[in-house]
């Protein structure tokens, strides 16, 4: 442990045994919520609540009227009943959740499951929001860690602070990877997100820790529309973490999440997320739509890195992407999709060369059980101008039972001639005779599947930060519990 | 030790077992032996539990504990090997995971704590030196890539960290060259002791040259048809096997 950690630690823990419990059992909160539905009226309101500057007003009001007249897109290989967006409450003021009096008043299935995923009786307690005496508060946990990156001076804030704080950053880089009207969703993202983090770490500095690994508790609660924006200037390095191992049940069925990536010259940033927002009861009623639109950008000798492990939501859809436009930058995208019951997923990533001499490695693995659907899309494209560029892609497909779907669709454009590209792709499902020959050797057979699927997903799994990839492995084996009979 | 009384087991309606009788004791060798198609690598697979395989009639007990009521990973648990004739490859998955896996779960059915990784290294490293492997074996990933050799001497190698009390080889021999057999043959013989019991099955005399048995039993159609010591196996590989499934064949006809 370096010496700077051990005395932040140090200082946190005195903070967390002095201070006294900030959350309070009453609620002040706002409780007002606007009425359902879209209109310019309500784009406006969100906008007036949150005291934005008039900049954002108007960059909201564009994206909705662009919105207006944009299609719910069609083309993935998914199927659900589209929202009606007049249905909505596109803005609520957040909701106090019950306070219980210990764990004992959870629901014994969540406690079962933070349990499987060997998450902290402290993490338990937050995130279960049970009042306790002593409690790893988070606030004073984030308040001691921003501290530490204050020295260094990145700034790490809710997107709303960010806004009103950082108004030239926000300005010059909100939109500028994914425009308002990229897509459908990235447009009602724009219109009505209510809050998202904001990231921006200086020049030459290297991010002294995983972001947001501290914070995930904090995080857990994010919203409907989240927006994130993360900047890492020339030769900087961040490694970003978002999401959580532990179900996120939530009543908003749709989430259209938005996250813009700038690496700037000879930055590298890390972009990890575990995702596990409910998928629904096993006939898939109830679950959460995710489709979120994820793109970074590369600068000269840049370097983005994507690794996701999916395995909830009742539909998915989502492709984080690289733009290699710097000369010598590098994209990577390493994904575990896993998809039971009646999950479907549409997922992969696009690789934009641009600069010569980029490169673009993608791996893949998708796992299908129950009666799920799992689809890979990914789109290499390398432009004229990016020559002697190189991609190697990988994608696997993992089948467990006869009742469920894998497709891949590749997509390859090269326009140049010194480019190399290169695909791979395997399905295999996993054989009575692997898991008979584990069972021979002591290992039952719900631990033989998770042992096969540990190492199917390794070279994913490795990409993550250490304690998130413990949990990750755990958190693929409870989702694919009792998938083969 | 191991009692096999009767057993007729078969898969898919096909009878392939038409009524074995076996007694292993501690301390015993017992070599297998019989044309291809007798039933030797379905009586293997029966002993493990291999789920596709229906025992129609007879029993199986170990320790004195009915086998066939037993799931394949707790017959393991109570000290059931099986060195499999065509270990299967699991990608992504080492082989000192593996078997750290595999002596957890052991010790997990016996209440048993799980062993300190430094124990467990070291115990590795001893049982490497007994099989002459190489190092960075243990960082391969399970039979992933492995010659048919290295994937006989992997399972061995998994034989000689679990300490099975009935161990079972399965065609250990075929796909050996010499050198590979004899360093198997020479690892079986370093493990044996009295207290745990071996079955060998096998084709051919060769391996019986490295791990002599005390019994050798001829299996044909399904049946055990003739019984004796290390001196049967010179006879078989001298007449063949015709001698004794003719005189067989007129019994059951």
């Amino acid at each position: 442990m370096s010496e700077q950690k051990r005395q932040s630690e140090d200082k946190l823990l005195e903070k967390v045994t002095s201070s006294e419990y900030k959350y309070g059992f009453t609620t002040d909160v706002e409780s007002d919520t606007i009425p359902k539905g879209l209109s310019e009226d309500v784009v406006r309101i969100i906008s007036a609540k949150k005291n934005e500057p008039e900049w954002m007003l108007q960059y909201r009001l564009k994206a909705y009227n662009a919105w207006l007249e944009m299609e719910e897109p069609n083309w993935a290989n998914i199927n659900y009943t589209k929202p009606n967006y007049q249905e909505i409450i596109y803005y609520s003021a957040p909701k106090q959740k019950p306070v219980l009096d210990s764990l004992d008043d959870l629901d014994p299935e969540m406690k079962e499951m933070f349990d499987k995923l060997g998450i902290s009786i402290d993490e338990q307690n937050k995130l279960a929001n049970v009042a306790v005496d002593i409690v790893m508060d988070s606030v004073s946990v984030a308040t001691s860690f921003k501290e530490t990156l204050a020295e260094k001076g990145i700034i790490f804030c809710p997107i709303s602070d960010a806004i009103q704080d950082h108004p030239e950053l926000v300005k010059k880089y909100l939109g500028s990877v994914v425009p308002a009207r990229d897509n459908f969703f990235s447009a009602l993202n724009a219109a009505v997100f209510s809050d998202g983090s904001f990231c921006y770490i200086p020049k030459g500095v290297k991010c002294p820790m995983e972001l947001s690994t501290y914070f995930r508790i904090n995080e857990a609660g994010t919203g409907q529309f989240e927006r994130t924006l993360l900047i890492a200037d020339e030769g900087s390095q961040v490694s970003y973490l978002e999401g959580c191992t532990a179900p996120m049940r939530d009543e908003n069925q749709l989430h259209a999440a938005v996250v813009e990536l700038i690496a700037m010259d000879n930055a590298d940033i890390k972009y990890s997320t575990v995702q596990n927002w409910y998928p629904g009861n096993a006939e898939g009623v109830g679950g959460v739509f995710n489709f979120v639109t994820k793109r970074g950008i590369c600068h000269k000798s840049a370097k983005i890195s994507w690794t996701q492990v999916e395995t909830g939501s009742a539909v998915t859809w989502k492709y984080p992407s690289c733009i290699l436009k710097g000369d010598n930058s590098i994209g990577e995208f390493f994904s575990v999709a896993v998809t039971n019951n009646r999950q479907q997923a549409d997922t992969g990533t696009k690789m934009i060369h641009l600069g010569k001499n980029t490169k673009s490695t993608i791996i893949a693995k998708g796992i299908s059980a129950g009666k799920s659907e799992g689809n890979y899309r990914g789109l290499v494209r390398i432009s004229k101008g990016a020559t002697n560029s190189r991609n190697f892609s990988q994608c696997d497909s993992l089948l467990m039972g006869n009742k469920c779907g894998s497709h891949t669709f590749p997509y390859i454009e090269v326009k140049n001639n010194s480019s190399k590209v290169e695909h791979e792709a395997t399905t295999s499902k996993i054989g009575e005779d692997q898991i008979f020959y584990c069972n021979q050797r002591g290992i039952g057979t719900e631990a033989a599947i998770a042992l096969i699927v540990n190492g199917y997903c390794k070279d994913v799994l490795n990409q993550l930060p250490m304690e998130f990839a413990v949990e990750a492995q755990k958190l693929l084996e409870i989702s694919l519990e009792g998938s083969v009979g | 030790m191991l009692q096999i009384k009767e057993l007729k087991a078969g898969i898919e309606g096909n009878q392939i077992l038409k009524g074995i009788n076996l007694e292993v004791k501690a301390g015993e060798i017992h070599a297998i032996m019989g044309p291809n198609g007798s039933g030797k690598s379905t009586l293997s697979a029966v002993i493990a539990g291999k789920e596709e395989y229906e025992v129609e009639g007879g029993a199986i007990s170990f320790d004195g504990e009915n086998l066939l009521e037993l799931d394949p990973e707790e017959r393991a648990h109570n000290g059931i090997f099986l060195s499999f004739q065509y270990p299967v490859e699991i990608p992504g998955i080492s082989v000192s995971n593996f078997i750290k896996t595999s002596i957890t779960e052991k010790r997990k059915a016996q209440g048993l704590e799980p062993l300190p990784t430094k124990n467990l290294l070291k115990m590795m490293r001893e049982k490497m030196e007994l099989l002459s492997i190489k190092k960075g074996y243990l960082s391969r990933n399970m039979n992933e890539g492995f010659s048919g050799g290295e994937k006989k001497r992997n399972e061995i190698f998994q034989m000689a960290m679990l300490e099975p009390k009935l161990a079972i080889l399965d065609e250990t021999d075929s796909g050996l060259d010499i050198d590979a057999l004899r360093i198997v043959a020479n690892g079986v013989n370093k493990l044996r002791t009295g207290d745990n019991a071996t079955i060998v099955i096998t084709h051919y005399q060769r391996l019986l040259d490295y791990i002599v048995p005390d019994f050798v039993h001829v299996l044909h159609n399904g049946r055990i048809i003739k019984s004796g010591g290390k001196e049967l196996a010179l006879e078989l590989e001298e007449k063949g096997y015709d001698w004794i499934t003719k005189e067989a064949d007129k019994k059951w006809a």
